[in-house]
């Protein structure tokens, strides 16, 4: 890299509130922009999977002041069975694009790669900015779909053709409101897209001097793996939606064939396919799940490293394992689709890279595991909710083992089982992920501690917590409960009501659980013990910056050099078992 | 003390886990597969239990040397660090030849499972029966005596009148004696050809018990065949989301000897 | 004092003819030829619904009496008579045992119509009306009746999107004077002024028609309709 590309990048500090706080081009309030979004819609989220699991343990009774979010949707307070399913599609949509994709990779990939390569910001701080206001106007866009009409779309997030595309017809929250989500996810798509070209511009172009590829922190790498990853991804969905869009508003017929009659409706559109919204879906939606899961590794192992005071006992192994499920997500799509009415042949076609794909998370778990023998595990909140989310991968992980075969595929597919399969392996570990992030960096971002009290109660019941919602999950699928059901009348599902009040019971319980956490996060910010400049001991760059939170240019003006890689833990310095990566010293005999 | 706590929480957690799992009952609610009562179902059953049986394993394994590790690792007093033996080597080794063999053999398993049911055509005297899914109900067709089925208009559906098919019995002669019924009624141990239509959106059609599962794709025609070997009611339930209505899109699956079958589907003549 | 009696009993007899003069149209409607068996319908996916009819009810397309007398014929008032404004009465529209009671009403342009749900399921109203908004409600048990009107005359085909084998009508007019036919056929229009009127039958599946008819007096003036039944 030279030095004229890292200089030329770079922008003087901001002045005024609107230029420091709002259309910022720092990297770092970027990336709280992003984290504050993601908050915002992680409570939404939340907030509607406690209406949803309400509504499916008491379909006819009212809940109290709903009608006022919906009068057509909650007539007297009683959710209808559109209103149900519309509040789980924009719970989905939310969760997975707004939370899984932003936090653990734009919120904080934004605030902590330039920094820990030693770069002053991001490749294109321009870029950057509009990035997240772009995300921001798509998440108006979602939001807006709640005050339409007939409401949000109900379709769920993944949008299935033709109830998706052929619009009002195929039921309430099918006109205006799939529009909306259709052009919010497409300008989504363009957000994702600019930031990903600015994280993989900035990571080969503007490491500092003596940081090498090899020398950057794991989740630097996860980051970038990532990065990559989604600019394939997004890339497709992006054109998808628009022609999603136009079979709905402008007459065409991508994904709609002739002779529906929707509604006593006959439709006008012909020769479309709704495989093929499924198979341009899911070439996202695969690898969509690695974008979400992958920058989670890497925070969790970046923090574990730390929190053991030892280094894996391979990070290239890791390394190489993110690769290598990037690269394989590309070619698990149809795994989504073994009973779509493809070709049976493609269901073992894609079935066998799907198992391949266990074996580099194994690798992973394995190192994980082994790399805790022997070490010094410091225990603090961070921590806990590290290993935490190696018990979360694990469970999740092996309930895919069974939906990657098609024949099992065929009792479990579009049954609970699969909803507490994603939910555990992507949803709850990635959250862990974000809050081990968010306990471990706040020191960093606002210079005071979290409290630890606080925190680690915040652990215990959200771990247990969780385990109590989502393995049920595994159960009911087991039993053959079918998922997006809005109430459970079936004859088979009526026995199974009990698993689901224990279920709501353990939600309702693990949401308010959280309020611990968000009041810990605003209580810290302004009452919290004030932090050193590395109170964890640890490596990297980030902990080397003058202040906390860094300047505008991270460093002060100053281009760090870089002398080690960032695992220089459980070896002899002058100042204890670590060395940071800016220290020249060299590591003695390890203790 | 925090490790020891975890510890022991994540291995109390992972038993408490695998109990439902082994019991088959959780909250007093039964919390496995119903009974099978097809001629495919055995082989899906069995993948099913060998990958419990691997699943279950490697899960309890990991949360296990998880506890045990972190009770013996975590929050201790400082001391001289140690490596797994080994290193990584030897635990990327384990993966891949572990790993790889069991998703080869399952795969391999499970192979002819598929198979059995998708890889080859419903044999010649199979009984034939059309089923259409539109929001929110499943109708069933039978070809009746002439042995023909009725073209379908979906610009004369007129479900008020029960023409879900959109038949045209004035115009298309093969359409007057075509049977429609709201329930799945089939003879025991014959195999069914079930041809699948959709009328409006995607639909799929779900058989616990047969352990049988499809979608309906509007716009194509897909065709599942089994055959069941139990007399008895049986619930076919949509699992593909088409709209409000979706958790009340069921039908019944009757199954009948061949007498009651063909006394049933004389009456339906009249 | 004498002259002044005189205009206003004069004017009285011009302004409320009503009063002095109300003739009354009425008669049978039947029909020629075998009407289509009306099938049994079949609720077996809706149990709770199944279990309120031991002996499957049927379609009511074609409702028949004796004498083959035709049900569920709209007679109503298409011209000559004052478009009336919209009696303030709500009409009710039930929904029980997973069937629409009764299968039609009429109702004013602008008349309140009410539909509840007596069932335990969800039921999803949906009126298909061409002319008038098109919308669907769904209707949880135990959420409050909804409230509708209906802008411009039409006859709506309603359905319920959840239940497909429900069906009923909505006979949205623009006067106030109609009736609708039981099985024995037999309609009244009573309270007519003396005029020229036009007396329009609508059925659902076998259409329309219509018949000039001339009030005088206080007369009741009788007319039946016939309609062709159809084959298929």
């Amino acid at each position: 890299m030279s030095e004229a590309s890292a200089h030329a990048a770079q922008h003087a500090a901001p002045t005024g509130f609107i230029r420091k706080y709002v259309f910022s081009l720092d990297h770092k309030i970027i990336g709280l922009q992003y984290y504050g979004l993601a908050l915002v819609a992680v409570v939404i989220g939340m907030v509607l999977s406690w209406l949803m699991r309400i509504h499916l343990i008491a379909p006819n009774w009212p809940i109290p002041g709903l009608q006022f979010l919906s009068k057509v949707g909650a007539p007297g307070g009683v959710m209808t069975p559109e209103y149900y399913l519309s509040l789980m599609t924009m719970h989905g949509t939310l969760m997975v694009f707004f939370v899984l994709t932003n936090a653990p990779f734009a919120a904080f990939g934004n605030y902590f790669l330039p920094i820990q390569i030693g770069a002053e910001d991001m490749a294109f701080p321009r870029f950057n900015m509009m990035s997240f206001w772009t995300t921001f106007v798509a998440f108006c866009i979602l939001i807006s779909a709640f005050f339409v009409g007939d409401g949000p779309p109900l379709s769920g997030w993944t949008a299935y053709a033709p109830l998706s595309a052929v619009g009002a017809d195929s039921g309430p929250g099918q006109g205006l409101g799939q529009t909306l989500w259709g052009l919010s996810i497409f300008v989504f798509c363009i957000a994702s897209l600019l930031g990903s070209l600015n994280f993989i511009a900035t990571t080969l172009d503007l490491r500092t001097k003596g940081m090498t590829l090899a020398r950057m922190p794991i989740c630097t790498w996860a980051w970038f793996i990532t990065a990559c990853i989604s600019l394939l991804a997004f890339a497709v969905l992006l054109p998808a939606c628009l022609l999603l869009v136009l079979d709905r508003v402008g007459g065409t017929s991508f994904f709609i064939p002739s002779g529906l009659n929707i509604s006593d409706h006959l439709q006008p559109h012909q020769g479309g396919s709704p495989l093929l919204w499924q198979h341009l879906f899911w070439f996202f939606g695969h690898p969509e799940v690695y974008i979400a899961i992958l920058p989670a590794i890497g925070i969790v192992s970046h923090i574990l490293i730390n929190s053991m005071r030892k280094p894996m006992l391979s990070q290239k192994v890791i390394i190489y394992c993110m690769m290598s499920i990037g690269f394989l997500s590309y070619m698990v799509w149809g795994h989504h689709m073994f009973l779509s009415g493809m070709n049976p042949f493609s269901a073992l076609v894609f079935s066998f890279p799907t198992l391949m794909i266990t074996i580099p998370a194994t690798i992973m778990t394995l190192i994980w595991l082994g790399s805790l023998y022997g070490s010094n595990l410091r225990i603090n909140t961070a921590s806990l909710f590290c290993l935490g989310f190696i018990s979360m991968f694990v469970s999740g992980g092996v309930s895919g083992f069974f939906l990657a075969q098609p024949s099992i595929d065929i009792y479990l597919h579009a049954t609970y089982f699969v909803v507490g399969h994603f939910h555990m392996v992507m949803g709850v570990a990635a959250i862990f992920a974000v809050f081990a992030g968010t306990y471990f960096w706040f020191p960093k971002m606002t210079g005071r501690m979290m409290n630890e009290t606080l925190g680690r109660l915040h652990f215990w019941l959200t771990f247990i917590g969780t385990y109590c919602i989502f393995m049920p999950f595994h159960y009911l699928g087991l039993a053959g409960n079918v998922r997006r059901y809005s109430a459970f009348t079936d004859d088979f599902l009526v026995p199974l009501l009990p698993v689901h009040k224990f279920i709501t019971y353990s939600a309702l319980f693990t949401g308010a659980v959280q309020l611990i956490f968000l009041f810990n996060l605003i209580y810290s910010r302004f009452k919290g013990t004030p932090a050193t400049a590395n109170p964890w001991e640890a490596t990297s760059l980030e902990w080397s910056t003058p202040s906390s939170p860094p300047p505008f240019d991270n460093f002060g003006g100053v281009h760090p050099v870089v002398y080690h890689d960032p695992y220089q833990y459980g070896v002899k310095s002058s100042t204890a078992d670590y060395l940071m990566q800016t220290s020249p010293e060299r590591a003695g005999e390890t203790p | 003390m925090g490790g020891k706590i975890f510890a022991v929480l994540v291995i109390v957690i992972a038993i408490a886990s695998a109990v439902p799992i082994i019991t088959h009952t959780f909250l007093g609610a039964s919390v496995t597969p119903p009974q099978d009562i097809s001629t495919h179902g055995a082989e899906i059953d069995k993948q099913l239990d060998e990958t419990m049986i691997e699943a279950g394993l490697s899960f309890l394994a990991a949360q296990l040397l998880l506890g045990v590790f972190v009770w013996q690792f975590g929050g201790r007093k400082a001391g001289p660090l140690k490596n797994f033996p080994g290193g990584s080597k030897y635990l990327v080794l384990a993966a891949l030849l572990l790993v790889g063999a069991e998703a080869i053999a399952l795969g391999a398993m499970g192979t002819k499972a598929w198979a059995k049911v998708y890889f080859q055509p419903a044999s010649a005297d199979a009984l034939p029966i059309q089923a259409q899914a539109g929001q929110f109900a499943f109708y069933f067709r039978y070809a009746g005596p002439d042995g023909k089925f009725g073209a379908i208009h979906p610009e004369k559906i007129d479900e008020g009148n029960s023409n879900f098919f959109g038949l045209d019995p004035e115009n298309d002669i093969p359409a007057r004696d075509d049977i429609t019924s709201g329930e799945l009624v089939i003879p025991v141990n014959k195999e069914i050809h079930l041809m699948m239509h959709a009328k409006d959106v995607g639909h799929s059609f779900y058989v616990r018990e047969l352990r049988i599962q499809q979608d309906f794709v509007p716009g194509l025609d897909l065709s599942l065949h089994f055959t069941a070997t139990k007399v008895g009611r049986y619930e076919i339930v949509c699992t593909q989301l088409c709209g409000l209505g979706h958790y009340n899109m069921k039908a019944y699956l009757n199954v009948m000897s061949q007498d009651d079958f063909d006394k049933w589907l004389k009456a339906q003549s009249s | 004092m004498r002259a002044s009696c005189h205009c206003i009993a004069a004017l009285a007899a011009v302004l409320c003819p009503a009063l002095m003069f109300a003739g009354t149209i009425s008669g049978k409607v039947t029909y020629t030829g075998t009407p289509v068996k009306q099938k049994p319908i079949d609720m077996s996916k809706e149990p709770s619904c199944a279990q309120q009819h031991p002996t499957p009810i049927t379609t009511e397309t074609i409702v028949t009496g004796a004498n083959n007398t035709l049900g569920n014929v709209v007679v109503y008032i298409s011209a000559g008579a004052d478009d009336a404004n919209a009696p303030s009465q709500t009409v009710t529209f039930t929904q029980k045992g997973c069937q629409y009671i009764p299968h039609v009403i009429a109702l004013h342009t602008g008349q309140e119509l009410q539909v509840s749900n007596a069932d335990q399921t969800s039921h999803n109203i949906h009126p298909l009306a061409k002319v008038n908004r098109e919308w669907n409600k769904s209707q949880p048990p135990g959420s409050p009746a909804i409230q509708e009107k209906f802008d411009q005359p039409e006859f709506i085909s309603v359905k319920c999107n959840i239940h497909p084998w429900m069906h009923g009508w909505f006979a949205v007019l623009k006067t106030n004077h109609y009736s609708i036919t039981g099985d024995s056929g037999g309609f009244s229009l009573p309270n007519l002024p003396p005029g020229k009127y036009t007396v329009t039958a609508w059925h659902e599946d076998y259409g329309t028609q219509t018949q000039d008819v001339t009030i005088t007096g206080n007369e009741t003036k009788s007319i039946d309709f016939s309609f062709k039944a159809k084959a298929y």
